[in-house]
């Protein structure tokens, strides 16, 4: 009896099998997916290789990856592509651009398209700091992919010269401070040869900024990204810490400090000590001719850094069933094997503990120790500056870093008038 | 039939003049009186507020002040050198080929290019400037990280990029010019500055308004080198008018107030551009 109930349960699923082929000929869901590339080169056939293995595994869905840019390209792509009706159905974006995109309306939370307990489970597999610019009003909006956050690059050879311990590097912002000074090597006439470190200021200075002010224990918004803490005391200390390393202490060259040619200054040897994105780990490298180590960035009251980079969003003009393949390509991006491969082929953090725990992953990880310095600061990590109307309330604060750090306006003044406002700018939003 | 035929000729030329020129100017003009719309907030009309707005933003204020001193630093600068190349090649000297593609080299790598080469001669210790300097044991320079530096290192840059493109009509005109001027003028006694001040400088004075648009165009219109060298900083002291209407229309998503901005961009290049040809007209000599 039970048998020949499941002989007719085979049959009509034969035949709505070999209807849909019909129909729809091979492929059941076709998906376009943009994905940016902040760091350029390889990054593409990487992505491309990883689409492949997916198709094979699953031929029902064929998915064209569209390299659209960096971030910002990206993003301005997507939301054209939505108005314009040819829609991608899923894209990695900026991880701050969250609210950008709920504010348009443009993406679903993925509470929203999940249907088992294993995918809820998923959803809680990441770390938890990497899910921090992923989550608000209590949804899940973003899932991690390429993920990076700041570390702390030194010259152990410059170390050794000033008589400090390469094994041992700053750890607090007094060490940072003191060791700094030792560090910095003056000609005969008095300029300076080398510095002691260097943090950049141009480019990305709020991030920079998020790392100081959360090693200061204060965040610099809330979960929901309605409310800003500029001009928080914690706050003004962290920025009035970073200038005086430079204006007071003379740890670190006076006025801003330029992005694109920090590294190019450490690997020359003009600074002991840099931070910077972990982006950099692979070109630090293979073109360092010193000994380098790479650290947590130090503590003030607490350790603390922002996380960066990129996460998988799902669009809102697509149907049920390509929500569903989508969901069903990032969780195969994200499965541990995956993205243990993706972390190291790229340099970008494992987004999930047990992709650590892969053979792969440990393999590399013991040869290169360097690569576990970002994940053990994780656990340390904060989200990165996200807010509603996210890049005029980023550049208030950029703009206030720099006008404090080339010494127009102090730090209470320059970040008193950036909150007020940026809740100018929020005030609609409460 | 006639009619007919001269606006069939003229048509294609026409149609895209309209559809890229002439529509987005009015459509842009239309959206400065309406709010910029999102999914959760449709757009609205709001009258004059965006440019209410406008008046109260120290960030446009700043940016518009950099904009003058920007144009004040690049226009005259580039034409005078570019004359004084000009002069220079055009003259009688060894190699006069080479000289002359060696001026005319910064005109034909791109802006982008550039900037990227800059930003090393810029940066401090390791760059050029900085390594020179030290030679003469000059102390290092933060050239883009100081908000009184920046400014003129970008006009520096783009004034080397410039001249050379200028030059080459300058070169053209002067080779245009008769030689019994200057035969007559040595007869005379004329001495060689006097001759440059009263003969060729006025003899190329419709090639001087030529140049005169195009560097007043070029200082708005190029901004480049702004994504690579400085973007827009220390605190706006680099930013130039365009490059904010960029960060407000795609950083900031604000389409209202970059198209408010970009009115007030266009309406100051009209401007100019008629000044520059009713004032400089009567004072041109055309043969």
């Amino acid at each position: 009896m039970f048998n020949t109930f499941k002989y007719y349960l085979a049959g009509a699923a034969l035949a709505v099998a070999v209807f849909g082929l019909a129909a729809q000929s091979a492929v059941a869901v076709e998906l376009t997916m943009y994905y940016p590339v902040a760091v350029g080169g390889p990054l593409t056939k990487v992505v491309d290789g990883l689409v492949a293995d997916f198709e094979k595994q699953n031929a029902d869905i064929k998915v064209s990856a569209i390299y659209a840019g960096n971030y910002n390209d990206a993003r301005i792509k997507a939301l054209a592509a939505m108005k314009s009706g040819q829609p991608a159905q899923l894209s990695v974006m900026f991880s701050i651009d969250i609210y950008e995109l709920i504010e348009q309306d443009a993406i679903v939370a993925f509470d929203d398209i999940v249907k088992s307990d294993a995918d809820r489970a998923w959803l809680k597999s990441f770390y938890p700091a990497l899910m921090e610019n992923g989550v608000t009003r209590n949804k899940t909006w973003g899932i991690p992919f390429q993920r990076s956050t700041i570390v702390m690059y030194y010259n152990k050879d410059a170390f050794r010269e000033a008589g400090l311990d390469p094994a041992k590097p700053p750890a607090t912002w007094a060490e940072l401070q003191s060791m700094g000074a030792k560090l910095v090597k003056k000609d005969s006439s008095g300029n300076v040869e080398r510095w002691g470190a260097m943090i950049p200021s141009t480019g990305y200075p709020y991030w920079m900024f998020g790392a100081l002010a959360m090693q200061n224990d204060q965040v610099l918004m809330n979960r929901d990204g309605n409310k800003t803490y500029f001009d928080a005391p914690a706050t003004v200390e962290a920025l009035q810490f970073w200038q005086d390393l430079g204006s007071k202490h003379k740890v670190m060259p006076a006025g801003t400090i330029e992005w694109g040619t920090l590294r190019q200054s450490f690997l020359d040897g003009k600074t002991a000590i840099m931070w910077h994105s972990t982006g950099n780990l692979t070109a630090v490298k293979k073109n360092a001719k010193f000994d380098f180590g790479v650290a947590m960035l130090p503590a003030g009251k607490r350790r603390g850094t922002p996380t960066g980079g990129g996460n998988f969003y799902i669009f809102k003009k697509s149907t049920p069933e390509q929500q569903q393949a989508a969901l069903k390509l990032i969780k195969f991006m994200t499965s541990p094997e995956r993205t243990a491969e993706w972390s190291i082929e790229t340099g970008y953090l494992g987004t999930r503990p047990d992709a650590y725990e892969t053979k792969e992953l440990m393999n590399y990880v013991k040869e290169f120790p360097p690569a576990a310095v970002a994940r053990d600061q994780l656990k340390y990590a904060t989200a990165e500056l996200s807010t509603y109307q996210t890049g005029r309330v980023r550049k208030l604060l950029d703009d206030a870093i720099q006008a404090t750090l080339v010494g127009t306006k102090t730090a209470g003044e320059a970040l008193g008038s950036a909150q007020q406002q940026s809740e100018g700018l929020l005030k609609r939003y409460q | 039939m006639g009619q007919v035929y001269a606006w069939l000729l003229l048509l294609p030329a026409a149609v895209l003049l309209a559809a890229f020129t002439h529509y987005p100017t009015i459509a842009t003009l239309g959206q400065s009186f309406f709010s910029t719309g999102t999914a959760m907030r449709p757009s609205v009309y709001v009258g004059l507020e965006n440019y209410q707005l406008l008046l109260e933003d120290e960030v446009f204020w700043k940016v518009a002040n950099n904009s003058f001193w920007y144009a004040i630093g690049t226009i005259p600068a580039s034409i005078a050198i570019a004359i004084l190349m000009a002069v220079w090649v055009n003259g009688k000297l060894p190699a006069r080929g080479l000289v002359r593609m060696a001026y005319f080299t910064p005109t034909i790598l791109p802006m982008i290019a550039v900037a990227n080469i800059w930003l090393f001669f810029y940066t401090p210790d390791i760059g050029l400037f900085d390594q020179v300097a030290a030679k003469f044991g000059i102390a290092r320079h933060n050239w883009l990280g100081n908000p009184d530096t920046v400014l003129g290192c970008l006009i520096v840059m783009t004034v080397w990029k410039e001249a050379g493109f200028f030059m080459i009509f300058y070169l053209a005109a002067l080779q245009s010019l008769p030689p019994e001027l200057e035969e007559a003028a040595r007869v005379e006694g004329a001495s060689r500055w006097y001759f440059f001040r009263r003969v060729t400088f006025p003899l190329l004075m419709p090639t001087t308004l030529f140049v005169f648009v195009n560097a007043g165009i070029n200082s708005f219109k190029l901004v480049d080198h702004l994504f690579i060298l400085t973007k827009g900083g220390p605190d706006n002291a680099s930013s130039l008018l365009l490059y904010y209407i960029y960060e407000v229309a795609f950083s900031f998503f604000d389409e209202a107030y970059a198209a408010t901005l970009t009115v007030v961009l266009l309406s100051v290049l009209a401007i100019v551009a008629i000044g520059q040809f009713i004032f400089l007209e009567k004072r041109i000599h055309y043969r």
